[in-house]
């Protein structure tokens, strides 16, 4: 885990003070709503359907025991004793007080957390493979890279009023579990001939104009990555629309004026900053590296005793392998059946910072798919883990399968929404409660988003499904063929719309094809790209 | 009939013009007619609510209920937590939401 040295903890000490004088000019009438929210903004606080909400950056959703807790800590005294995990691998409350806000982010800033860039037209938080430094597939750790990025991004001058936010994903695996080529910019780290660098795609992203990011540079030396991101953003910066907000993303950029002039301009860019010296030296990328060193593995390579079905079901479904022997990668499943994806008591906050102390070197991840994983846990431990998962009513055993649902917050929430996104979520799940019937279905990763900002990433779902307002009605439009992982695709329209019931039967009806036509090991992806769309819409549509 | 609404600036929390005041309740809202926008303005000066707008809703015997999902949402709070509603208590109160 990185930690904060004077620099990063005097920014956010200095950042908090400012928005608490901020705030009471507001309270005292000094300044005006107007003047205001691009202030609250920047530093993650909107007004949403009901309340204020916070969102809170958890760094490439890493994050210890003790900033977990005081996520749980604040769910419980400054809102209503529950946080929501995002697919951002952020965390947000529906319920602050302006007037508590900055009293929150003092606290937060006690664990080196803070709500900067999570809203506004700027870089992001950073987002990365929740299986970073443990994943057998990696070449290497992302997260000194993510880290690095992050420091390089925190109130970048240049980079502050973008045409439109930007989003940055950093993964180091053959297996994208962090849907990068769906971002504005997507790094994944690669070996060439022994040296380290990235492959770099530009100008993905999801929203109203859904794209997959087309590869600028195929290998981007480790020296020059800094330089390269830099100018990447500096040409979108130049150049990325102002003059209207559905067509300011750098996406809208580069398929404008083509992938090979957008590569043209950056490589005359880069040449230019290279000359600026901005790439860390060696010394300070071993330093931030040093943070992220392996933890002392030192447990015995056990198998755990399957003879309890439950837990073997756990087992195969919610642990992954390990690149060290006698460990498991485990993911905890915020997706109960019937349950609002992504939401966790502070209860279960602090019994998930517990178990990561107790059993997983006090390290937690969240996944952009709202769940949350402890990466190293001995497999002697497995079962104890389980065990303590269970009474807190998170073991659901039901990871990447149909009731793994990704969802936005949707009208229950969202000021931007135009229908509700959990309601449906939590039909699918019921209907869909058995199971042996989920794990006969196998991988099925279905996404809702209740606009079309789609914040629920529908269109990377193999089903992916938008809810739209028809004259003041809830309606829910379909989409097959989704992907947000290495076999990146963009998800289609299969036709009309649904009200919240048909698109549950809709949704059924195409798993029943599924399981009529899938050959072999098929996934539902996988048999919809094989056999195309009209045996799904002839059994849905009639 | 025209409702205004807004958030409270302190809490956030969504509120509802009743003619001489705010209420957490829409049932206590009444019709602002024509004088909504200048309501707003002298309300939203004084900073007793904060980002007002005003709404279409019709008049039921049970009180004011906004035209729009949206504000009949806000109205009460998430319908996928009752509990977290302005009457938790009561099974039904959303019945009319969706």
């Amino acid at each position: 885990m990185y930690k904060y040295d004077h620099f990063d903890q005097s920014i956010v000490d200095a950042r908090v003070a400012e928005f608490r004088d901020q705030v009471n000019r507001r309270i005292a009438g000094e300044i005006t709503e107007d003047q205001f929210k691009p202030l609250r903004l920047m530093n993650g606080l909107y007004l949403q359907l009901h309340a204020y909400m916070l969102r809170v950056a958890i760094p490439y959703g890493t994050l210890d025991s003790r900033q977990m807790r005081m996520l749980a800590h604040i769910a419980r005294k400054y809102d209503r004793d529950y946080g929501h995990f995002t697919t951002r691998q952020n965390i947000q409350y529906n319920w602050i007080k302006l007037e508590e806000c900055a009293d929150l982010l003092e606290e937060l800033a006690t664990v080196e957390m803070h709500a900067i860039q999570t809203s506004g037209n700027c870089i992001r938080n950073i987002s990365s493979d929740q299986y970073a430094g443990a994943a057998a597939d990696e070449v290497a750790d992302p997260r000194p890279w993510a880290e690095l990025l992050r420091q390089w991004s925190t109130f970048h001058p240049e980079f502050s009023y973008l045409p439109r936010k930007f989003k940055i994903a950093v993964i180091a695996s053959p297996e994208d579990r962090a849907a990068m080529r769906l971002h504005d910019i997507g790094l994944e780290l690669v070996r060439q001939n022994g040296e380290l660098g990235a492959r770099v795609f530009v100008g993905g992203g999801m929203g109203r104009t859904p794209m997959i990011a087309p590869e600028i540079n195929p290998f981007v030396k480790a020296d020059d990555l800094l330089s390269y991101i830099e100018a990447c953003l500096r040409v979108y910066n130049r150049y990325g629309r102002r003059d209207n907000i559905y067509k300011a993303r750098i996406k809208i950029l580069v398929h404008e004026i083509g992938e090979d002039e957008y590569r043209r301009q950056v490589a005359e860019e880069f040449a230019h900053v290279k000359t600026l010296g901005i790439d860390p030296p060696l010394a300070e990328l071993e330093r931030i590296s040093a943070f992220f060193a392996p933890p002392a593995f030192d447990a015995a390579d056990v198998e755990p005793d399957r003879s309890d079905p439950d837990f073997a079901v756990w087992l195969d479904q919610n642990v992954k392998p390990h690149k060290q022997a006698g460990y498991a990668i485990v993911n905890i499943s915020l997706k109960p059946i019937g349950g609002i994806p992504g939401d966790a008591t502070s209860a279960q906050i602090d019994m998930m910072a517990d178990l990561a102390e107790q059993y997983g070197f006090d390290e937690l991840r969240v996944t952009h798919a709202q769940n949350i994983v402890l990466p190293h846990v001995a497999k002697r431990d497995l079962h104890a883990v389980w065990q303590a998962l269970r009474e807190a009513d998170l073991a659901h055993a039901n990871l990447d399968l149909i009731s793994d649902i990704i969802a936005c917050p949707g009208l229950d929430y969202c000021s931007l929404a135009n229908a509700r996104s959990i309601p449906v979520a939590q039909k699918i799940a019921t209907r869909f409660a058995d199971m042996d019937r989920q794990r006969d279905l196998g991988e099925l990763k279905l996404k809702i988003s209740g606009c079309i900002n789609a914040c629920g990433h529908h269109h990377a779902g193999h089903i992916g499904i938008l809810g739209v307002d028809r004259k003041g009605v809830e309606n829910y439009q379909l989409t097959f063929g989704g992907s947000g992982a290495e076999d990146v695709s963009i998800g289609k329209i299969i036709g009309p719309g649904f009200d919240e019931d048909g698109v549950v039967d809709a949704v059924e009806k195409a798993t029943e094809v599924y399981k009529t036509l899938r050959e072999g090991d098929e996934r539902f992806i996988d048999t919809y790209r094989r056999v195309g769309l009209e045996p799904f819409k002839e059994a849905i549509y009639g | 009939m025209k409702l205004l609404t807004g958030n409270e600036l302190r809490s956030g929390a969504v509120t509802w013009w009743t003619g001489n005041g705010w209420s957490l309740h829409v049932e206590d809202a009444v019709d602002v007619g024509e004088h909504g926008e200048a309501v707003l303005h002298a309300e939203e000066g004084a900073r007793r609510v904060n980002a007002p707008y005003i709404i279409d809703a019709v008049a039921t015997p049970q009180g004011p209920r906004p035209a729009h999902i949206k504000d009949r949402v806000r109205a009460l709070g998430p319908t996928v937590r009752p509990d977290l509603t302005l009457k938790p208590a009561d099974p039904a109160a959303g019945d009319w939401i969706i």
